[in-house]
């Protein structure tokens, strides 16, 4: 426990930071709905007849006229998106940060295993990111409540947990490779952005669909999850192997791995 | 029991040389130099034994614990300090001590304090607006807080200021009569052969050789000035030949018989046959090696 205090600790700068920023876009969103809804209303059509562009980003699917309409498409995109940038950043600067910044070699001459340091850091990263989605579910409940709006509670709270299993998996990829390789947060970056532009590229083509599996935007589709009111299993059970593979490659790598 | 032990420890860095067949013993209880200059091998040695890289092949023991097997078990008796100290930027050194008791689970409040007032650290300063020297302070305290039994200390003097050496090495020594082994690496060959009472010289992940302080400098040459000569004939066992003015000073490593034999042949003002100090040694096994 010891150093999830520790990286609690580090990082609690950067969580207030992006569950500041998210949280507050995720209220705006919600605030300016009232305002927006018959302009929605009137526009709605336009949005979803916009061939290509529309299936993109899922909204041939959705009624911007109704709350879940516009919320997956706007809110989703600022949680999906900037909570998968989030987690990414968590992820990738775990354990590479620790070589990149040459304290590897204070931590790894204390009397801790490589493995209770994997298993800490990755526990103290899934914390962090459930704190950013606790306080994000939160704003939104307070954000939804205040304007009178009266959502799908069940499929506000199944959007919320896609997002939740997306960047758990995200954050899982990025901590992987923190692990075997020293690499920046820009690469993490870049990893949250390659899986959103498969997500498009998947909703555009129909012989890139395949991406869905590799993508975890791909069970966090708003549209999909209103549609079919529930996360497509099949693309999840992917996301869920390949976040145990990463967690188990990264315990692997991380144990046999020299320190410069 | 040796507190420190290699059997044939060898680490290659793909087909790079770090250290080939290392064996190295140091008592229990020794205060043990260990010597070469840049890129010798001894950081890879001392990585090697802290766990820190994986051995390419041999193994080690610390107090007759394996290395790769028992290395929380080692590492909680060990202090370490690196040649270059790093800390979490944004935290307080307070922050940092108690981080490291915490994770050896060890409650050292008391010589924390007492280490800080000796080395006048100041436990609420950021890590960030550190010197290099100060930052050498937090490494030591690190490294002294738990009393451990061996100390692992990579040219643990570097960026300290001559006051915090003095006091750094009164400590080392207080530790050394408790019974703690101290094993430094440097290539400050003063102050080593001033501490030491054991000393080993690594070259290019060889180690050259390895012996009581003052067995190494009777053992391996002496140190003879003559003056009165131009040039001297021309020996194997005459090395390093330096000359200054009508002086020359040179190491001689042959029999005391042999020196004087060819010391009579030659027209000399002057003559001084004394040990050579610890430069030279170091001198002398590296000009051996490089003839």
């Amino acid at each position: 426990m010891t150093l999830i205090r520790h990286e609690l600790s580090l990082g609690k700068q950067t969580l207030f930071i992006w569950t500041a920023v998210i949280a507050g876009l995720m209220a705006l969103c919600i605030f300016i709905y009232p305002d927006m809804e018959q302009q929605m209303q009137d526009i709605g059509d336009m949005f979803s007849n916009m061939g290509g562009f529309s299936a993109a980003f899922g909204m041939n699917q959705l009624n911007f006229g109704e709350f879940m309409g516009y919320f997956c498409v706007e809110c989703g995109n600022i949680l999906g998106l900037g909570g998968a940038f989030f987690a990414a950043l968590s992820g990738i600067s775990s354990l590479s940060k620790e070589e990149r910044e040459h304290t590897a070699e204070f931590l790894l001459t204390h009397p801790i295993s490589r493995r209770r340091v994997v298993a800490q850091k990755y526990g103290a990263m899934l914390l962090q990111i459930a704190l950013f989605h606790a306080a994000v579910l939160a704003v939104t409940f307070l954000s939804v409540q205040s304007i009178d709006a009266s959502p799908d509670w069940s499929m506000l709270a199944l959007l919320f947990l896609a997002y939740f299993m997306l960047q758990i998996e995200i954050a899982s990829i990025c901590f992987c490779i923190s692990a075997c390789c020293s690499v920046g947060p820009g690469a993490g970056l870049g990893i949250a952005a390659l899986f959103y532009f498969f997500n498009i590229i998947a909703n555009l083509t129909e012989s890139m669909a395949g991406l869905k599996y590799i993508t975890p935007f791909g069970y966090a589709e708003g549209a999909d999850i209103l549609a079919d009111r529930s996360l497509h299993l099949p693309y999840l059970a992917v996301g869920v192997l390949i976040t145990i593979s990463s967690i188990l490659l990264a315990l692997y790598r991380y144990h046999q791995k020299d320190i410069s | 029991m040796y507190a420190i032990q290699t059997f044939s420890l060898t680490k290659y860095y793909g087909s790079s040389k770090g250290i080939e067949d290392l064996r190295l013993t140091v008592e229990q209880g020794d205060f043990f130099g260990f010597i070469g200059p840049n890129g010798a091998g001894k950081s890879t040695t001392i990585r090697t034994l802290l766990g820190l890289i994986s051995p390419t092949s041999g193994t080690a023991r610390i107090f007759g614990k394996d290395i790769v097997t028992q290395k929380q078990e080692i590492l909680s008796d060990i202090g370490y300090m690196p040649s270059e100290s790093a800390f979490y930027q944004n935290q307080r050194v307070k922050d940092i001590l108690t981080f490291s008791a915490a994770l050896r689970k060890k409650d050292c409040t008391a010589q924390t304090a007492l280490l800080c007032e000796r080395f006048s650290l100041d436990p609420n300063r950021k890590i960030r607006e550190l010197s290099l020297g100060n930052r050498k302070k937090v490494s030591i305290v690190c490294a002294l807080q738990h009393m451990p039994s061996l100390y692992i200390l990579d040219e643990p003097t570097n960026g300290l200021d001559p006051l915090m050496q003095q006091e750094f090495y009164a400590v080392l020594e207080e530790r050394n009569r408790q019974g703690a082994t101290i094993f430094l690496s440097s290539h400050v060959l003063s102050e080593v052969q001033k501490r030491c009472t054991h000393a080993a010289v690594i070259r290019e992940g060889s180690l050259l050789i390895s012996d009581r302080m003052d067995a190494l400098g009777h053992a391996s040459a002496k140190q003879v000035t003559v003056r009165g000569v131009d040039a001297l004939p021309a020996s194997d066992q005459i090395r390093n030949v330096q000359k200054t003015g009508d002086t020359l000073r040179f190491l001689y490593s042959g029999s005391p018989k042999d020196l004087l034999q060819t010391l009579s042949a030659l027209p000399l003002t002057d003559l001084s046959i004394a040990e050579p100090n610890l430069e030279e040694i170091f001198m002398h096994y590296y000009a051996k090696e490089n003839p």
